[in-house]
Formats: C-alpha cells, structure tokens, sequence
C-alpha cells in the first residue's frame, strides 16, 4: 500500500524546494499552483532555474493553474509555500494606468511586457527596486531614478552584518547603478504621480520628473489567507513554524516567505527541511536546520534595513483611494476603529482581491490588525466551491 | 464610566437600531451597547431582504408593517444602504407548486398587496438564466433589498442615541447592563436585542442559533432582476429540526448575486459545513445553470434567532419588571425591524399600535 | 524565434508570443485601460501576480478574469468592457 500524496501549494522556490525533496524521499507529491507555469516570482519566465530542472525530473506531478478553495486541507500531508505578495502604499495617483507594482513591473515584463524604449521611475523600499531597475535596462527601457525611503546608514548597517568591509561593498553597489548611469536616491519618496509627472521628495527637498511608468513597491507581506483559513496560528502576520517547518496544525507544514519574508535562500533551505520532514526523513531535514538559521538571521537584518518610515503614513491625501477594489477613499476609512468595521460599513476590502492590496495597506495606515480571511483562498466559479476536491488545471 | 438612559438596548444590530431609533423618535433617550460592531452580527451576514411573508397571519402583518416603514425610511436614508427595489419571485417548479402560486396569490390579492402571477414562458422573460422548465411563479414587486450594517449604523446616526461599541455586556438585569469592563449603563426600561445571542445572558429565552450559509459573487449587472426564492422553501426550510437547503438567489445594488440559502439547527460553530455548501449550490445551479460559472468571491456563516413558533418575541419579559425582548426575528430580522422598533416604541410609551402586538408578545411561550 | 499568436482585444488583433500573458500583450500594445472602477476610473494591472484584480478583463465570454493568470492563445478573444 503507497502512503497518501503529499500535497504542496505553491510552486515557487520553497514549493519546489518541498516537492522535490519529498519526491526524492520516494513519496508520491503533487505541486499545485494558481499561475500559469511554476517558478513563483522570482523564477518567472526562467528556463535556466537549475530547480525547476530537478522539478521537472522529479517525478512531481505540476498542477498549473489551480486554485485551492481553503475549505479543506488539500491532502492529509500539505505543505503550505504562498509565497508573499508586495506592499502596496497608497499616494495621489497611485491607482492610474502607468503606476504597477515595483515586483509587479518585474513579473508583468517577465510575462511578456515589452518595457523597451519606456522611462521608468523605480520607487518604495527594498533589495527588490535595484533589482527591477536591473531588469528594465537588460530589457531595454531606461530607467529614470530608484527613490527608496529608507536611509542610507540603515542599508549600511544592512550591509556591516552581513559582511566584513561593508563600506566597499555599499560603494561598489553604488559604484554599479551609476556606471548604469541610474540615480539611487535613499530617503526619497514619491508623493504622487499624475499623467506621467512624477513628484518626489527627497529630505525636505521636492523635485519631480517625467516617466512612462512608476514601478513602486514598499516590500513584501505574507500571504497567510490560506494559511489561516486552516486554522494555522500565526506569529505577527507570519505563520508560526517549528524548526521542522511544521505549523500549529497537524499534517501543515509551511515555507518559505509566508513564515517571514527572507528571500530566496530562505525559501530553498526551508522548503527543503519541510518536504523531508514531511515525507519522514527527520535526520536529513535536522541537517539542514544551521542553513535554516542562519537565512533567518538575515532575513531579521533584511527587514530592519527597510522598515518602513513612519511617514510614509501622510503619502495619501482624503481623496486618495485606499481600497481599488471598491473605491473607498482616504477619508471614509481613518476615523474608524477596526477592519471589519471598514468593511461592513464602507465596503473596504469586500471586492475580488479580497483585502489583499487594501488590508496590509490599512494595516499600516490605521494600525488595524483584526484581519480573519473568509473562504475561499481565491475568488472561484461559484461551482467549484460546490466541489472543492476538483482541481481546475491539468497535470503538465 | 457608568451611563443611564430612559431605555437601554442591549444589541446594535438592525433591531437594536430600530429600536433605538422609534424610541428616540418617542422622545425617550435611548442608549445602546453594541459589544462588536453595528449590525455586524446577523444583520451583516444575512440576505437583507424586505418581504412580506405570508406562513400566518400574525407574519404577514408585521411584515407588512414593517415593509411599510421601510419604504417610509429608505427614500432619506444614505446611498450605502444600496436599497433595490427588485421585488421577490416565488419560483414554482411543478404543477403542485404552481397551485401554492394560486394559494399565495389569493392570499396577497385578499389583503391589499399587489402580486403578479407568471406563467412558464413569462418566468423566463422576467428571469432569463433560470432554467426553461419551470412552471411559473409569483411575482410580490413591492419586496426590496437593503445592505443592513449600513442601515443600522444610520438608524443609530439619524436618532441621537448614545452608543457604546466594543465592550461586551456581562449581564443584564431589570435595572440595566454591567460590561465586562465592570461599567454599568442603567436604564428605566432594558431591551434584551441580541438577535441568536439574546438566551446567553437570560436562559430563559427559547431562542436557538439556526446556521444559514451564504456565497457572493463578483459584479455581474443584469444576471439577476429579481429575488429568487424556490416554492419548495416552504415545506423544507421550515420542517425545524432537520437540516435544509433552498434555491434563494438574489440581485445586489451593486451587480453581485448573492446566493443562499441554508438552515441548520444544533451547528454551533462558524465554519464551512461543506457538505451543506455544496448541497446549496447544487441546488442553487439546478435553477440556474449558469450560476456556477459566476466568480464567487466569499462564503461565510451566520446565526438567525429561531423561535419554536417562527414569530419573534416582542414585548416585556414575563416575570420581569422593566426587561424587554426584541428578538427571535430568525429569517425576517431585517424585514421586522423597523415594526419591532414601533411596537417596542407604542409599549414602553403606552400608545397604540398599527397592529395588534399580541400574537409577539413574550408572555406566549415564556413563562415568568 | 519565439512563436508568435494573435489574441484579439475588443475586436482589435494583437500580436503576442506564445507563453506571454494576456495582461503583458494587452500592455505592451499600450492598452491602459483593462477596466473602469466602480467609480468609473481606468485601471491596467498593478501587481502582475494574481493578486490586485486589476487586470480583469472577458476572456472568452466570461467576465471577471485576470489577465495576469491567462495565458495568450491564438484567436483568444478579450474584452475590456
């Protein structure tokens, strides 16, 4: 008798991690994801990816396209790897065509974008904006400033724990961009963007300039709806894990960026630990449990490098939307007390995305932290829910 | 911080609010306690429909009343209340269905409410994804849909009363309410408006939490034009005791449809009961087979105040001095809200009613 | 060469490679609004991964689809209204 299939929602690098150590542990896994192709964000479009090779090898079975109700654990043994999605902040004129995401921009050009001959302001906080302004130039746009809104000791210190001579390395990182000929501008923000004039601030002093697109981004959030909706507990909007990567709820294990974002390297080793774990292997997921922490020691400095300036809260004025699904503005929504509140009395957060643009934006704006996600994860037909054991895509 | 008012209202949700707002309109000073949010218990995850009901006398006339004040209301109240004026189409599948159509048309027609009866081929005019087999149905147009937390929070805005939200009431006793910080807000009359939590605080109340399910859907303006509600409903949503589901769709002001509907008693906890889901939405796509490719955004749960008669408890608490009921309204809380207010109002005051209040009246099934 | 297709945008061809998104064609053919807000504002994708609901354009005849998550085929009609 074969024991049951390990399930793995989330075909980025923790779920592909997961799928293919489980796989190697001679378990049956299946690999379910909502996009059109595996690899998460930061695989999109790459054919090269060494572990979407070994995924493809596996033995896996891929189910692309494929949404998860959250109306029931997806398999006795489910690894959860959601990944996380960006932060987006509210400004004036943050909801016209022209303005995406910074990782937004990054996945929209990776989908097929053609970005060539377009200006790009690259704008918000993270090692995320070096890196899509690196891809809109290798793609043939150019790009017109990164403005991130942390200060340039705090990515200093970034830089000192992690590595000997920090200096040299902040000055040849800078020493790069500007061969590139891109200005980085720290403690710069945007203050609103209006028919391809972008307006800025940087200190006390404002400036503006002409774009195509506005790229901005304020980092990432985990995306623990699924997470919750099982009935995993979690630890400041993170999912509590224990060093197997096992959640508060028997059979979940859970990786990558929805137990804390840390990148890529943090996603792999968990991933890893939790798809041996999962499949039993104990000793060979404990051997990998110093790789472990130290991802997490750099994600814990990564986070305090761009945490986010208190006054990024004064960016919308009381007609700026904050809510894009159901248009409720600035003004409807800062005199309120909670969450559920905004929703029931302003509609806040009850459109298709569900809260997710506009809830880790209140978050931050109103210090709300009552959000309890309802079923299902993602919208869905209506029939599907009827039969959530039904998988929409087909095996690859 | 310790408050007293002339009526205290134990509950901020749409019957509490009416309540307070009647009273309010009565000249008394009303304060009410919401422990969460108004009208972020029942009211927020039922249906919020307005219909005249027609299972016995006693319901017709406080539906009927009660639509009468809404439609009074609606006309000023803000645009968040997204009131649609849609109508109920009872959809009849059968010849037998179609003779409880006849029945229920005579019913309306006997008592002064317009309804239209519809043949197959009209039922699919008027409603052109339902299936085409259908009998006919019964079209009551004067029914109507509102989004009740809205309505609640304006009925609270519009009549001055005190509010206290956020701190769950403790206990209830015939001089007022003490918190579960320890504050105590006294009153000359208490109003138990708890909806299904009402028996928590007084056990004597025969109010059990029916569980109802709901989904909703993406925005799809023209799908739906009217509420649906399947003719069968009668003889299986009601059959108290067993669990059931009924086709019972229903257009939102803003192009989203929501579907329902579900009934079960003993289910105590908030989660998805897939099987009764699924069962919902089968019979929700057996009616509307394209109703299964619209995008459902979000399902939840919700609690009605199920009385062993159907009818809700209106009136003073037998055996108490100066506590009240308002609740019990299971299905219909937001349709009798407005005429609960009005008869809790005509008691506390000592004036006369539109309707006869005895048929509500608490004293029937509880004993003091 | 990457394999090219023909999606068609309100009845107006576009020209896409295979694997490419509808959202990524749609854009780079310099389409800006995939849809009008409930109060009435043009809007093109924001986050490019499924999650904003952007992108929501009739793929096939069926209203409320992200872009982002669709992949172009050939012939695929889309509708932005």
């Amino acid at each position: 008798m074969s024991a049951p299939a390990i399930v793995v929602v989330g075909a980025g690098p923790a779920g592909v991690a997961a799928a293919c150590r489980a796989a190697g542990c001679g378990r049956r896994v299946v690999l379910l994801d909502d996009n059109p192709a595996p690899g998460g964000q930061i695989w999109r479009g790459d054919r090269q990816q060494r572990w979407l090779a070994r995924l493809a090898d596996s033995g896996v079975e891929v189910r692309c396209g494929t949404t998860v109700s959250g109306l029931e654990l997806p398999g006795a043994t489910t690894i959860l790897a959601t990944g996380a999605r960006e932060l987006f902040l509210p400004f004036p004129g943050w909801t016209s065509p022209g303005v995406t995401g910074a990782g937004g921009l990054q996945a929209l050009i990776k989908s097929g974008f053609s970005i060539a001959g377009k200006r790009v302001v690259v704008a918000g906080s993270g090692l995320l904006l070096p890196a899509v302004a690196s891809l809109v130039r290798k793609s043939g746009g150019s790009v017109v400033l990164i403005a991130e809104q942390t200060s340039a000791m705090n990515m200093a210190a970034f830089a000192a724990a992690l590595l000997s001579r920090p200096e040299k390395l902040a000055q040849s990182a800078e020493a790069a961009l500007s061969l590139l000929g891109v200005p980085y501008f720290t403690r710069c923000v945007v203050e609103s963007f209006d028919g391809g004039r972008v307006r800025l601030r940087r200190g006390n002093a404002i400036f503006e300039c002409d774009t195509d697109y506005l790229a901005s981004g304020f980092g990432l959030v985990p995306n623990t709806e699924l997470a919750a909706l099982l009935g995993c507990r979690l630890l400041a909007g993170a999912v509590e894990v224990d060093e197997f990567q096992q959640t508060t709820v028997a059979g979940v294990y859970a990786a990558g960026e929805l137990t804390g974002i840390g990148g890529v390297e943090k996603s792999l080793v968990e991933g890893e630990i939790a798809g041996l774990a999962a499949a039993g292997a104990v000793d060979e997921a404990r051997a990998l449990f110093g790789r472990s922490r130290r991802a997490r020691r750099f994600s814990a400095a990564l986070n305090r490098a761009f945490a986010l300036d208190g006054g990024l809260r004064a960016l919308p004025r009381d007609e700026t939307l904050v809510c894009r699904c159901e248009d409720v503005s600035h003004s409807r929504l800062k005199g309120l007390a909670s969450w559920r509140q905004a929703k029931l009395h302003t509609r806040c957060g009850m459109g298709p995305c569900q809260g997710r643009v506009c809830a880790a934006a209140a978050q931050f704006l109103y210090g709300w932290n009552d959000q309890s996600p309802r079923p299902p994860v993602f919208p869905v037909p209506a029939g599907l829910l009827a039969d959530p054991g039904s998988f929409e895509g087909e095996p690859t | 911080m310790n408050h007293s008012a002339d009526v205290v209202i134990a509950g901020g949700g749409i019957v509490g609010a009416a309540c307070a707002y009647e009273c309010a309109r009565a000249g008394l000073s009303v304060t009410v306690i919401e422990g969460a949010i108004i009208g972020g218990g029942a009211s927020a995850a039922g249906m919020g429909h307005i219909v005249v009901m027609d299972d016995s006398e006693a319901q017709f006339n406080l539906t009927l009343l009660s639509q009468q004040l809404w439609s009074e209301r609606v006309a000023e109240m803000t645009d968040g209340v997204e009131h649609l004026p849609c109508g109920t189409l009872w959809v009849a599948a059968d010849e037998e269905e179609m003779a409880e159509v006849r029945r229920k048309r005579a019913f309306y027609s006997q008592r002064g409410v317009p309804v239209e009866m519809l043949d197959s081929r009209q039922l699919a005019e008027a409603e052109p994804h339902l299936r085409p087999d259908l009998a006919g149905g019964l079209l009551v147009p004067g029914d109507s849909v509102v989004y009740p937390p809205v309505a609640a929070r304006w009925l609270l805005d519009r009549c001055g009363a005190r509010v206290l939200t956020g701190v769950p009431i403790a206990t209830l006793d015939d001089n007022g309410a003490t918190l579960e910080d320890g504050s105590r807000v006294s009153g000359g009359v208490i109003v138990n408006a708890l909806g299904a939590k009402a028996a928590r605080l007084m056990p004597s109340i025969p109010v059990t939490p029916r569980k109802g399910h709901l989904v909703i859907t993406d925005r799809y303006p023209g799908f739906l034009r009217h509420q649906l509600v399947e003719l069968g409903y009668l003889k299986s949503a009601h059959s108290a005791g067993a669990d059931s589901i009924a086709f019972n769709v229903q257009p939102r002001r803003t192009g989203q449809v929501l579907i329902g509907s579900s009934r079960q008693f003993g289910a105590d906890h908030k989660g998805i009961d897939q099987p009764i889901l699924s069962r919902m939405l089968r019979r929700a796509a057996e009616y509307m087979p394209r109703i299964g490719s619209l995008i459902a955004i979000r399902a939840w749960t919700g609690f009605r105040a199920a009385t062993p008669d159907h009818l809700p408890l209106i009136g003073p608490m037998p055996g108490a001095s100066r506590l009240w009921l308002a609740t019990g309204h299971e299905g219909l809380g937001v349709t009798t809200a407005l005429a609960t207010g009005r008869l809790i109002a005509d008691q506390i005051t000592g004036r006369s009613s539109p309707i006869d209040a005895a048929p509500y009246l608490p004293a029937r099934c509880i004993h003091g | 060469m990457a394999e090219r297709v023909t999606i068609f945008v309100d009845g107006r061809p576009i020209a896409a490679e295979r694997g490419a998104t509808v959202a990524a064609a749609m854009l780079s053919a310099g389409i800006r609004a995939f849809r009008h807000s409930v109060s009435g504002e043009p809007r093109a994708p924001l986050c490019g991964m499924g999650i904003c609901f952007e992108c929501r354009v009739t793929i096939g005849g069926e209203p409320h689809r992200r872009g982002c998550q669709t992949l172009c085929q050939d012939g695929l009609e889309v509708s932005t209204t």
